[in-house]
């Protein structure tokens, strides 16, 4: 679990550098409020004190990726006990929860505090030359781009933002407003690539839902169909995160290899539904907790291939 | 460079860890004092004594013999007097029958005569090797002779010698190829004499170049015999030792479950028993000692030895420089499906291949949790079974729930409990489960 920790501690600086300290006492908040909260649970309802075993911290790290860099800084450590103490310990624990955890409580922030966790983005501190028409923009606290592109159309979009491709770069490399976590795709892609190598999680997951966002935004994203933007659509909303960190979550995952592409397709569909028809953009954040339960039915349909099956009449 | 073997599904790659010993040449054990001789060396029947105590018994010496069901005899690989016909300390069982020998240093080592066998029938070649007490000594116990005679209508063509020797540390199997590389050869042709079959296939890991060296030299050097014997190189995969992996990665062909190799017409035999094959028949020597590899940071010289059957862990350490200060566990067989014991007094039989002393950095230590359904045990299994969702059922209170989840066909090769970063004892679910589950 501390390798998966590792990996987004560098993205996590870059976001530090792109929005200000804030953000690591953000960061620091959620993440030693979900390691307190785990050993509190744990005390209460009796069971072993694991909370140095890295997994509180990563749920922790992760709830600390999903919100805005501008929100109170308690409000990471209410989300904490919400996806620790509920979102986990309530129910089973470790291995038993039916939802992530960060976004469980991600999803209680957003209906609690809608404001704070819509509005509160920072701009980018740092005036890279290519950002700098979004100093321009009033502190960004009015929405991110994908929400700007739903609600007010390509033409808004390109007034506020420039072309589409000329953003592309600074949307992989993190020079963009946003939540703490998705300012970078190139740091998210690198980090999550490091886990495959060390098959910490496997290529399943993150190319099914990646792959599903970027065809069906192709198909049905745009103004025709076949002509929605499959790179806009991947860069932004916190696409990356969720393919490679949210989505392959062990405990929330299924484990049949086959039966996880069955899942990454779902949650990139519901992205997509949710993103295009529904109100929110960062709309994967909800479409993992809606696949979330259907992971161990999903594993009840597919079942691994035995070596051999017995000789009839023999068993 | 010929095309290596392997078998698709699963499998892991433990740290190999032979580098202890795989260069070490076999050492005779100096004779002990005593021996433990264990009734059920073998998978069946255990043997009845037919010595009393006080006798007086001399070197190969019949000292018990299975009367009825499936069971090979027993010989003294020493001479000495029975000490006790009782019990002695056994790995798994706690206490086992056996035949404690005191054991006579000063008497004259037999000098086995060779003899020829070609002359031999089926029949004959099957006695000599069930009177010679052969088991399958590469791990399973299983009689050879019942092995050599599959079912009447099973049609056989194929005989796979395996010298994969896939569990790590282990080199016992390793160093008996470079060693007694001929008699494994003549063995082979006497096993292939008894099947009344032509094609031999001798499958070694590429870990073991020298072992694949020696073999190949050794096959292509024997006279004419008409025989088809080859050496096949195995790529280094955890269990491609295990029978049916074996047999797909050499044939392509697959065991169903619930049968025996002869359903696709294959013989596995291990090379240390083929070699063992050959002392009975051409020597008529029964199987009387046994190729241990002792190894890890436990011990103070890992050494590959020749111990007589029935030899205490205790002696062999002490032979070994002795057992140093970071041991923590010792093991009996490969880390993978060995079973650590808790005294030295335990002796080894004619199916142990190693004994480890194992140091912290070499044990498992990672504290146990609940299963946190990563898949991986899925991945690693190379019979497509279930672990974690039997470990979960056993945990539960549902063991004889498990059939679905193909228990039955695990043969606890430990590759699930290997990966799993949960710690969690699949293998010993699955015994558990094995127990109580009802066969559907
Ligand atoms: S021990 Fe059994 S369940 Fe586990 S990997 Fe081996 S065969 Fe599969
Ligand atoms: S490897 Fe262990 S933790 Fe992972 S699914 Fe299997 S039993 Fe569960």
């Amino acid at each position: 679990m501390w390798t998966v920790f590792g990996c987004l501690v560098p993205p996590l600086l870059l976001s530090v550098f792109v929005f200000g300290v804030q953000v690591l006492f953000i960061a620091a908040v959620s993440v030693l409020s979900c390691m307190a909260v785990e050993a509190a649970s744990q005390k209460m309802l009796g069971r072993p004190l694991t909370y140095l075993d890295g997994s509180a911290a990563l749920t922790g790290m992760l709830l600390a990726f999903v919100i805005p860099p501008g929100v109170p800084i308690l409000m990471p450590a209410l989300g904490a006990v919400m996806a620790i103490y509920i979102g986990k310990h309530l129910m089973g624990g470790l291995g038993y929860n039916i939802f992530n955890p960060a976004l469980l409580a991600r999803a209680f922030l957003l209906a609690t505090f809608p404001v704070a966790m819509t509005s509160a983005w920072l701009p980018p501190i740092t005036d890279g030359a290519i950002f700098t028409y979004l100093s321009g923009i009033d502190g960004m606290t009015t929405a991110t781009p994908l929400a700007v592109l739903k609600d007010q159309g390509m033409a808004a979009f390109i007034e506020r933002f420039g072309e589409p491709r000329d953003i592309y770069m600074s949307f992989f490399l993190g020079w963009r407003p946003g939540c703490i976590g998705e300012t970078s795709g190139l740091l998210v892609v690198l980090g999550g690539l490091y886990l495959m190598y060390r098959r910490y999680i496997t290529w399943h997951i993150p190319v099914s839902v990646i792959g599903s966002i970027a065809i069906l935004t192709w198909i049905f994203g745009g103004e025709s169909l076949f002509g929605g933007d499959p790179l806009l659509a991947v860069l932004s909303g916190g696409a990356l995160l969720g393919a490679f960190y949210m989505a392959t979550c062990y405990v929330t995952s299924p484990t049949m290899r086959s039966a996880q592409l069955v899942y990454g397709v779902g949650i990139g569909a519901l992205t997509v539904l949710i993103r295009l028809k529904g109100g929110y953009p960062e709309g994967i954040c909800y479409a993992i907790l809606l696949m979330n339960p259907l992971s161990p039915v999903l594993d009840t349909w597919f079942k691994p291939k035995r070596f051999a099956p017995p000789l009839r009449g023999e068993q | 460079m010929a095309p290596t073997f392997s078998f698709p599904k699963g499998g892991v790659h433990p740290p190999e860890a032979k580098a202890y010993t795989e260069h070490l040449t076999v050492e005779p054990l100096p004779l002990p004092d005593e021996i433990d001789l264990i009734l059920s060396q073998h998978i069946g029947a255990p043997c009845v004594p037919t010595v009393a105590k006080k006798q007086e018994i001399g070197e190969g010496a019949l000292v018990g013999t299975v009367e009825k069901g499936l069971g090979v005899p027993l010989h003294s690989p020493v001479s000495g007097t029975v000490k006790a016909v009782g019990n002695c300390v056994h790995p798994i069982r706690v206490s086992a029958p056996a035949i404690t020998i005191k054991v006579d240093k000063e008497a004259a080592p037999i000098v086995w005569q060779q003899s020829s066998w070609e002359h031999l029938d089926a029949q004959a070649l099957l006695g000599k090797i069930k009177d010679g007490g052969i088991i399958g000594i590469g791990g399973a116990g299983f009689p050879t002779h019942v092995k050599l005679k599959p079912p009447a209508d099973a049609k056989i063509d194929t005989l796979i010698l395996n010298g994969a020797e896939c569990e790590p540390y282990i080199t016992a199997d390793h160093r008996t190829m470079v060693e007694q590389t001929d008699k494994i050869v003549e063995g082979a042709r006497i096993l292939l004499t008894v099947l009344g079959i032509n094609t031999c296939v001798i499958a070694i890991e590429t870990n073991k170049p020298d072992a694949i060296g020696a073999m190949s030299e050794a096959v292509a050097a024997r006279p004419a015999d008409g025989m088809d014997i080859s050496v096949a190189a195995l790529s280094v995969k955890y269990p491609t030792g295990s029978e049916k992996q074996l047999i797909q990665a050499i044939t392509g062909r697959k065991v169903p479950a619930m049968a025996l190799p002869s359903a696709v017409g294959v013989v596995v035999h291990n090379v240390s028993t083929t070699k063992a094959v050959y002392d009975a028949v051409v020597l008529d020597k029964p199987l009387l000692e046994k190729v241990v590899t002792v190894s890890g940071g436990g011990i103070e010289r890992p050494a590959n030895l020749l111990v007589k059957v029935g030899t205490r862990i205790s002696d062999i350490a002490s032979f070994c420089g002795g057992v140093n200060e970071r041991c923590e566990r010792v093991v009996l067989g490969g880390p993978m499906m060995g079973f650590a014991v808790s005294t030295l007094a335990v002796p080894i039989t004619k199916t142990t291949s190693s004994i480890l002393f194992l140091r912290e950095d070499e044990i498992d230590t990672r504290p146990l949790s609940a299963c946190i359904r990563c898949g991986w045990c899925l991945d690693a299994c190379p019979m497509g079974l279930e672990p974690k969702e039997a470990g979960i059922y056993v945990e539960a209170g549902r063991a004889e729930d498990t059939a679905q989840f193909g228990v039955f066909d695990c043969f606890e090769c430990g590759s699930c409990a290997f990966v799993c970063p949960a710690k969690r004892p699949l293998v010993q679910f699955i015994r558990l489960a094995k127990m109580k589950a009802k066969r559907s």
